[in-house]
């Protein structure tokens, strides 16, 4: 298969225009890090976007930073870091989980719309995106929002383009609102606590006034205990108090260690990446529910599927492994999600399971048409990534 | 204010969609009397008003559904309304439209402390869903200047922010699902009180779409735990140049504070006549900057702005040390709206520039208003660079209106040359929809115009906003 890797966004659109009057359906890629996401792409050539590649521009003042799309998310952390800020969603690195190789660019994790752990407090990659150029299945170069946080200038074709996997247009350009690190960031850690216990612990932690933002459970495994996870940052002083005042709040649930350093990056960086996951078979399945709503859905899939879980986002947020056999687990997944509200969506499995099985939460029929009619009127021939978010 | 010509065949049904809607909603949920109707022939934007043909008045979402049906078969246009607060003419009706308010549907449907979330219908208003979670500890974080009367649908419809979005992001950043009556009237739910898209991110696409793709009639939001305390700082400087600089440089120590606003001379002095809240008088700007948490947080971070603040020459520095103080500090902020009315009639401004251009955004601000004859005062939201002037005139001077619209014209031009944008939370509406091309390339608009195609393929809904008529003309002819 020929990969066209074009150095500027006029070349891309060159060969998109091109592609779209031979009718050549096209796999979008940037590092390659998250092919395996979404289902297998039917496609005769393969775009790469890690020649478009480069800081576009840069305001620490301004909490502010455009990059080109094929740009190395290191490159980006490294940048933003040298000068004590970071990009606000934590985004996940794919690489373990899926066993893939390359360096994710940050284009990538904006089609894929990866948020980390700290979704719940500082939003979502869509949240911190404020602009975007792209270039659509006709070969035409759009831009939407701007360079600046609070922009209600037409429609906010931003979001649409997170989390659309290049079926809609092929980033070239991304703008974000960052912000600071914090002085001083720590973990307080829960032992021994069954889900529906921990769930509480979440919630009284997130309810509470101290922008907790990391809220994760790891269940008993292996004889290793159950330890409930929650994350606080400010400043040197901020952080001590948030501390203190959440472990009084978390006292009903038990005594909270504390975690600090590297130790702590790691327990994060771990929750980020589904770590726990990681170097074992199976499928892996993530579910976005409502907090309160997820351990009983986890409960019924263990017993149901043999599942394996983990809990992020206070909850809301459950990650499962379980045997790839049948349909791994779809219907009795999608049973929950429809009966509770909130979508499923297949990680990893192997991509005669992604072909057979609906990757991502099916839609009901009106906002399934309203999806087919952006995806043909962004790209009417259809070659933009054909297939990988539906069949 | 150029508008379509009213569409015959939607004028000559009017009779049988009175009809109808009476049968649909009652005959009080229908409003069609010549004298009644005057009070929807405009919103804010009260320079320009023209009477819908009927206002429909649904009180749940089945009926707004009825509504947009029986419009919808008569080739009707819909103009959706909330409060009817829009700064930017966002529900200015046309002659042939039907207005269709959601101020009937104000409940409460769910409140959910464990899971952080409340479920409302769109009527109600942006500070009636603080108050009926405020007593239990929560707060609803967009707080636009008009949340004592304006509507959550018209806070989505306009994506709308307000003073504490440096901290808490904007509507979009707290809306998590919403129930919508599309163009053909069909009921359809998105999103809800788990987080993120199950496919494309729709919900982001119409927050923030004036009302064009559809009827808003219940939403899910993101509350949060209301913080320990918040105190302000007020300093004053001896040029806006340098205010700025000290608002970048808090932005980059690592304090987010909650709000940092700006005020410059001209509006320090007219609030200062009309509220008395002890303002320096002697600086060039002054600023506001807040910031959360508990004492001792305070502390900390008033600690670390004060001492940025001071490398920039401050000329006052006022830390609040009580309840009262800080209510004296944001007295003449809160009255800065009202103490412009004083100094006459007046065209609210809603430009976001980088912040890093704002002392040049000022100073060309200051020449271009020397240069019309007309008073510009800046009161605006400094951390995101979201700007209000204000363009004092005399309504009742022949030529004044045209000569202050085409000074804002000039100022948000000038927003979109330095890297910013014509909007920043108000919205496009009518106000600023012949410049979005200043803005956007014509492709840019076109790749919008299709998502319009896709929700509403006749274009029924809010007729004549956003898009420049002369590029939107052969869509809203083709139907």
């Amino acid at each position: 298969m020929t990969t066209l890797t074009p150095a500027t966004e006029a070349e891309l659109c060159e060969a998109i225009a091109g592609s779209a009057a031979a009718r050549t359906p096209l796999e979008i890629a940037g590092g390659g890090t998250r092919r395996a996401l979404g289902r297998p792409v039917q496609a005769e050539a393969a775009v790469s976007t890690a020649a478009i590649s480069g800081i576009r521009l840069y305001e620490p003042g301004a909490l502010t930073l455009v990059v080109a799309a094929g740009t190395p998310l290191a490159e980006v952390e490294a940048a933003l870091a040298a000068e004590g800020q970071r990009l606000p969603f934590e985004p996940m690195d794919h690489r373990a989980l899926l066993g893939s190789t390359g360096e994710p660019t940050i284009g990538g994790a904006v089609a894929c719309g990866v948020s980390g752990p700290r979704r719940i407090q500082a939003g979502a990659c869509r949240d911190s995106m404020i602009g975007v150029r792209f270039v659509n299945g006709r070969g035409e170069a759009v831009a939407n929002g701007g360079r600046v946080m609070k922009n209600v200038t037409g429609y906010d074709l931003v979001k649409l383009m997170a989390g659309s996997y290049g079926t809609l247009g092929v980033l070239t350009e991304v703008a974000f609102k960052v912000l600071p690190r914090p002085e001083r960031a720590l973990t307080l850690v829960l032992e021994g606590l069954e889900d529906a216990r921990a769930a509480a612990a979440l919630s009284a932690a997130v309810t509470a006034p101290f922008d907790v933002n990391g809220a994760a459970h790891l269940p008993a495994r292996n004889g290793t205990p159950a330890r409930t996870l929650l994350r606080v940052e400010g400043l040197e002083a901020q952080a001590e108090y948030r501390a203190t005042s959440l472990a009084r709040v978390l006292a009903p649930f038990g005594e909270a260690g504390r975690v600090e350093g590297e130790a702590h990056e790691a327990l994060w960086r771990d929750i980020r990446d589904a770590a726990r996951f990681k170097g074992r078979d199976g499928a892996v399945w993530r579910l976005s529910l409502r907090p309160s709503d997820a351990p009983g859905a986890v409960a019924r899939l263990r017993t149901a599927l043999g599942a394996d879980a983990f809990y992020d986002w206070a909850g809301g947020l459950v990650w499962l492994c379980l045997p790839e056999t049948g349909d791994a687990g779809a219907s009795a997944i999608r049973a929950e999600t429809a009966r509770l509200g909130g979508h499923a969506t297949l990680i990893r499995a192997s991509a005669a399971t992604r072909a057979a099985v609906e990757v991502f939460e099916p839609e009901p029929a009106p906002l399934a048409s309203i999806s087919a009619g952006l995806r043909a009127k962004f790209d009417p021939a259809g070659i933009l990534n054909p297939g990988r978010m539906r069949a | 204010m150029e508008m379509p010509q009213p569409d015959a065949r939607a004028l000559a049904a009017r009779e049988l969609l009175l009809r109808r809607l009476t049968e649909a909603l009652g005959a009080d949920g229908v409003i069609s009397a010549a004298e009644e109707l005057i009070a929807y022939e405009c919103d804010a934007l009260t320079a320009y008003r023209c009477p819908p043909m009927a206002v429909a008045l649904p009180r749940t979402t089945r009926e707004v559904a009825e509504t947009v049906r029986i419009c919808a078969s008569l080739g009707v246009p819909i103009v959706p309304r909330g409060a009817g607060t829009s700064l930017a003419g966002g529900s200015l009706p046309t002659a042939d439209s039907v207005i269709l308010g959601v101020a009937r549907m104000n409940r409460v449907l769910e409140v959910d402390y464990p899971n952080r979330v409340i479920r409302v219908q769109t009527g109600m208003t942006n500070l009636a869903v603080t108050g009926a979670v405020q007593g239990d500890g929560f707060f609803y974080a967009p707080d636009p200047s008009s949340q004592l009367a304006c509507a959550i649908a018209g806070n989505i419809a306009m994506n709308s922010g307000g003073a504490h979005c440096l901290k808490y992001g904007v509507t979009t950043n707290n809306l998590m699902g919403v129930t919508m009556v599309t163009a053909e009237g069909e009921v359809v739910e998105i999103g809800g009180a788990h987080l993120d898209p199950a496919g494309y991110d729709l919900l982001g696409l119409i927050c923030g779409s004036e009302g064009q793709l559809g009827i808003v009639t219940e939403a899910t939001l993101r509350i949060l735990a209301t913080p320990e305390g918040a105190r302000p700082v007020l300093m004053g400087f001896a040029s806006s140049e340098v205010a700025g600089a000290c608002v970048a440089d808090i932005i980059r120590s690592g304090v987010i504070p909650v709000a940092i606003e700006f005020m410059d001379r001209p509006c320090i002095h007219a609030t200062e006549a009309h509220a008395k809240a002890g303002y320096p008088l002697d600086v060039e700007a002054l600023l506001i900057v807040e910031v959360e948490g508990s004492d001792a947080e305070i502390e900390a971070q008033l600690a670390t702005i004060k001492e940025i603040a001071g490398r920039h020459s401050p000329m006052v520095m006022r830390e609040s040390t009580s309840e009262a103080e800080s209510k004296a500090i944001w007295l003449g902020r809160k009255a800065a709206f009202g103490a412009m009315g004083q100094l006459g009639d007046y065209i609210c401004l809603d430009g976001t520039v980088p912040v890093g251009t704002l002392p040049e955004v000022l100073r060309r601000t200051a020449e271009l208003s020397a240069q019309y004859g007309l008073e510009v005062a800046n009161v605006f939201h400094a951390g995101d660079g979201n700007l209000h002037p204000l363009i004092i005139f005399n309504a009742n001077a022949p030529g004044e209106l045209e000569k202050a619209e085409a000074l804002g014209a000039d100022l948000l031009r000038l927003c979109v040359d330095v890297g910013g944008c014509l909007t920043g939370e108000h919205g496009v509406g009518v106000e600023k929809r012949d410049l979005m091309l200043h803005q956007y390339r014509p492709a840019d608009l076109e790749q919008q115009m299709a998502v319009k195609d896709v929700f509403d393929p006749r274009w029924m809904l809010n007729p004549a906003k956003v898009f420049p008529l002369a590029i939107s003309e052969s869509r809203r002819t083709a139907a």
